[in-house]
Formats: structure tokens, sequence, C-alpha cells
């Protein structure tokens, strides 16, 4: 099973990638030339305004939905599973309890029996719901569903962990300490992650490096590196002064870019 | 623990409430009856029907027909919701057959099932078949149209997370759109039982000699308007019981659904 230190994720390559809809006001232009490289156990953040493409670009290589051209590269050779996502809210499905969500991605790929359980009871201790396994999704908090979902989708060992704005919709107290949880299970894990956020702290405190993305066309705009060493502490970094540095420089171009935006908008 | 003995104690008081108004409504029927209002052999008191009730059950007349009308009911009732389920997720997987049933379903929905009542005796004949085919042309559209609406229209977000996990057709369809569209294929089914009470007890009216409705039209032409009401009467209390069952079942069956 899990051997000391945990092997790394896969590698991503990505290609001169576009995607364009077909809409009622004619052709929209939501992703153009992305080229990125995401290391193997990498965290990997992008940050950037709302309608900037960053969910497509998820979507895209969770493979829920096909770019219009350019490539992609998950080299998950060795891995059975590729790639697992987390949604922004929770979607737990409803009419199963924790358990059997937390199993579902194990139920469509034919584990079974004695291994299921052993996987889903450790996944369900990994984000401390044990004691919920029973449980509806209606009969949680936000918070808890949002653990529900970490444990759906770590229980499959993915390659590759992609989170479209996981912790968004949660209040302040419960994001923190869910942030804290995930950078422990990362750093156990050695999985590599692409994670979505429009909060620069959010992303400051949890990434390798953090990409910032720009709305119309969407673009990567800079890629920023994250310096500082794991295990972060949330707290002692946001106070740091290197922290509110890198958070100026990161904001600095969001701003100019959210001001293009609007500037656009109005003239349109 | 309080809270919720509390709540189960205002839910039984509401229930307790909601016998106010038909017992009020009796009470002033049986009030007006006797006071004069009314010819009495045409317009029964609640105390003369309630004998006849009494009297008709004890010689088992009135137990033999509900029996008869529940049997051909339920029958009729299954036999048209199940492949009105079927049918209804088909159609939301499939654009194919999507596009072979819509059309049929748009055009017969609207036809009323009781006006097909002659076509179904001449090909079923008198016998019990006739009845279960009517009422379980009634139930069949009311599933079908829900089961179709819910498949339709679950979340997006659910069918997401299936595909990216790893759901086979299969698996999307017995674990994921099913039970995403079973609040709206339960309130299919329980439009559906309505109506096959609706439609069962009619057509008894014309097409049987036995059953419930057969006791109203038969007493009507008999002028025996108190055993009439009986059988109004026994029709109404079958309704109320199948329908607080049929929530049971929901409750059961829908336990993620949030009670109100």
């Amino acid at each position: 099973m899990a051997s000391e230190p945990p092997r790394k994720g896969a590698k991503i390559e990505i290609a001169n990638l576009s995607k364009t809809f077909e809409a009622m006001s004619g052709t929209v232009h939501a992703l153009t030339d992305i080229n990125l490289s995401i290391g193997a156990g990498e965290f990997f953040c992008i940050v950037g305004p709302s309608g900037c493409g960053k969910s497509t670009l998820l979507r895209i290589l969770a493979g829920l939905e096909r770019q219009t051209s350019g490539t992609i590269e998950i080299d998950s050779a060795g891995w059975k599973v590729e790639n697992a996502m987390v949604f922004q809210e929770s979607g737990l499905f409803p009419w199963m309890t924790v358990e059997e969500n937390v199993g579902f991605g194990l139920m469509t790929r034919g584990v079974r029996g004695s291994e299921k359980s052993d996987r889903v009871e450790a996944a369900l201790k990994l984000v401390g719901l044990t004691q919920f396994r029973r449980h509806f999704p209606h009969q949680l908090s936000g918070g808890m569903r949002q653990r529900g979902a970490i444990a759906r989708a770590f229980v499959t060992d993915p390659a590759v962990l992609f989170m479209d704005e996981p912790f968004a919709a949660l209040d302040a107290q419960n994001r923190t300490i869910l942030q804290e949880e995930l950078v422990r299970i990362w750093e156990t894990t050695g999985k590599t992650v692409v994670y979505i956020t429009h909060s620069i702290d959010e992303a400051l405190f949890l990434g390798d490096r953090t990409a910032i993305m720009t709305a119309h066309p969407g673009r990567i705009k800079e890629i920023i590196d994250v310096p500082f060493p794991h295990p972060r502490n949330l707290m002692e970094l946001t106070t740091s002064s290197s922290f509110g540095d890198l958070k100026l420089k990161i904001w600095r171009v969001l701003e100019e870019e959210v001001n293009r935006a609007r500037a656009s908008e109005d003239g349109a | 623990m309080s809270g919720k003995s509390q709540a189960a104690k205002n839910l039984r008081q509401e229930r307790l409430l909601y016998l106010l108004s038909p017992i009020g409504l009796l009470v002033l029927w049986e009030i007006a009856i006797r006071a004069g209002l009314g010819d009495r052999r045409f317009v029964p008191a609640p105390s003369d029907i309630a004998e006849r009730f009494w009297a008709l059950c004890l010689s088992g007349e009135l137990l033999w027909d509900t029996v008869v009308t529940l049997w051909r009911i339920i029958a009729g009732f299954l036999v048209g919701a199940i492949p009105g389920i079927a049918i209804g997720l088909c159609m939301a997987m499939w654009r194919g057959v999507r596009i072979i049933v819509d059309p049929l379903v748009a055009a017969l929905f609207p036809v009323p099932k009781l006006a097909l009542m002659p076509l179904i005796l001449l090909a079923f004949g008198f016998g019990e078949t006739s009845k279960i085919v009517v009422v379980a042309i009634g139930a069949f559209f009311p599933v079908i149209v829900n089961t179709y609406a819910g498949a339709a229209n679950i979340e997006k977000i659910y069918i997401d997370v299936a595909r990216n996990y790893g759901a086979s057709p299969s698996v999307m369809f017995t674990r994921v759109v099913f039970f995403g569209a079973l609040p709206l294929i339960f309130a299919g089914l329980r439009v559906a039982l309505a109506i096959s009470f609706i439609i069962g007890t009619a057509a008894e009216f014309v097409a049987a000699k036995s059953g419930i409705g057969y006791l109203i039209w038969s007493s009507w032409e008999l002028l025996q308007v108190d055993a009439m009401f009986v059988g109004i009467v026994t029709i109404g209390l079958l309704g109320v019981i199948t329908s607080t069952m049929f929530f049971e079942v929901e409750r059961i069956v829908i336990p993620w659904k949030v009670q109100q």
C-alpha cells in the first residue's frame, strides 16, 4: 500500500489550448492559447476574476468538456485513476449516505468487498467523518459536506486532484480548517493538485506556484512562484511581510485586469 | 429529545385539528336534515348513511365490493405506472426514444381515458382485464411525463460528478438518474393513484357487475340514495387511506427528501 515517501502524482503538460463557444452574440473565446507545465506532485493554484475561464480550463482538464484546439498530456502511468474532481458545491449525491458517496468512485471501478470498505474507512478517517458515515448529506453542515467530497476524491487514489473553488461557500473558520487539512493530506499523499480560486490568500497559502488568469479572452497572464516552505501555518504566514509583498504583487496584476475587463464591459 | 417529542405532539395536534372541518360539516348536515330542510328520501342524513354503511358491512357486501375495486385500481395502477417509469427514464437517457415517444404522449395524454372504454371492452371483453387496462392507461401518462421531467432535469453537477468518477451508462442510469428523478416520479405516482381511483370507479359504473362504482350506480338506478352515499364515502375513505400509505412509502423510499 502507501509507502514512504509518497510517489508523486502525474505531470501535466498543456500546449496551445483554446476553447471557443458559439453564443447568440457570436463566438466567445473562453480560453486562448493556454500553455502550462505542472510538475509531478505540485500544488498548482490558478487565480483570476470570475468569468476568466478558469473553471472551464479545469473542466477540460478533468475530461468534462472538450477543448477546441490544443493538447493536454497527463502522465498518469502507473496510476489506476487519472483524476478526481472536487466541485464548488460538494455535489454529494443526496440519495446516498456519506459512506456510499465516498465509495462511489470505487463502486464505478469495480472495487468491492473488504478492499472497498477498508479504503472508504481510511478516507472517512482522513477527513474526520467516521461518525457520520450513515448520515445523508442534508444532515451535514456545508463544511462536512465538503469534507465528504474531498474524501470521495482521495479514496480513488487519483494521480491528479482538480479542485474548483471547493471552499468558496464556507465561512472563514471552516475554510481555514479545511485548507489546513487539505495541505496536510496533500503533503502525505504527494498528489498533483490543480486548485482554482479567486482568493489570493488561498492561492498563496496552498500553492507551490500560482497562475494568474485574465478574462476576455481567458489567458495565463503570469505564473508566480510561492516560495514559502512547507509545512505552512496560515496565521504565521498571512502576518509575515513577504506574504504581504507577494499578495500585493499579485493584486497589482489582477487589479489591472479587473479594471481592463470593467472598461471593456462599459464600452460594450 | 424534548424538541423532537414537542414537534411530534404539535403534529398530532394538527392532525386532530384536520378532523374539525369534516366533522363540523357532518353535524351541520345532520341538523339541517333533521330540521326538515330537504327530502330525506333523496338527501339522507349522515346517520342514515352510517346505518346503511353498517348494514352493508355486516352483510359482507361492502367488503366484497371494496376488495374487487381495490384489486382493479391497484393492479391497473401498477400495470400503468411501472412501464411509465421505465419508458420515462429511457426518454431522458436516449434522444431516439424521446423523439419516438414524445409526440405519442402529447397526443394521447389529453384524451379522456373513459372515452376509450367501448374500444377496450371490444378488445378485452367484460372481464376484469378491461377495467385494469383502462385504469392502467390513465395511470401511465402522469407517471411517464413526471419521470421524464425528473430525469431530464437532474442537477448538472450530479451528472458531472458521475462522469468524472467513472460511472458507466448502467451506473448512471440505476444509481444517479433514477434516484435523482425519484422525487418527481413520486409526484407523478401520487397523481396517477388519484386518477386510478377516478377512472376505476367510473369504469365500474358502465362496465361491471361488482365493485364500489357498481354499488354507487346501481343504488342510484334503484333510488337507494343512502346506499349510493355509502359507496361515495367508501371511495373517499379508500382514497384517504391509500394516500396516507403512499406518503409513508415515500418517506421510506426518499429519506433524503427534507420533510416539512
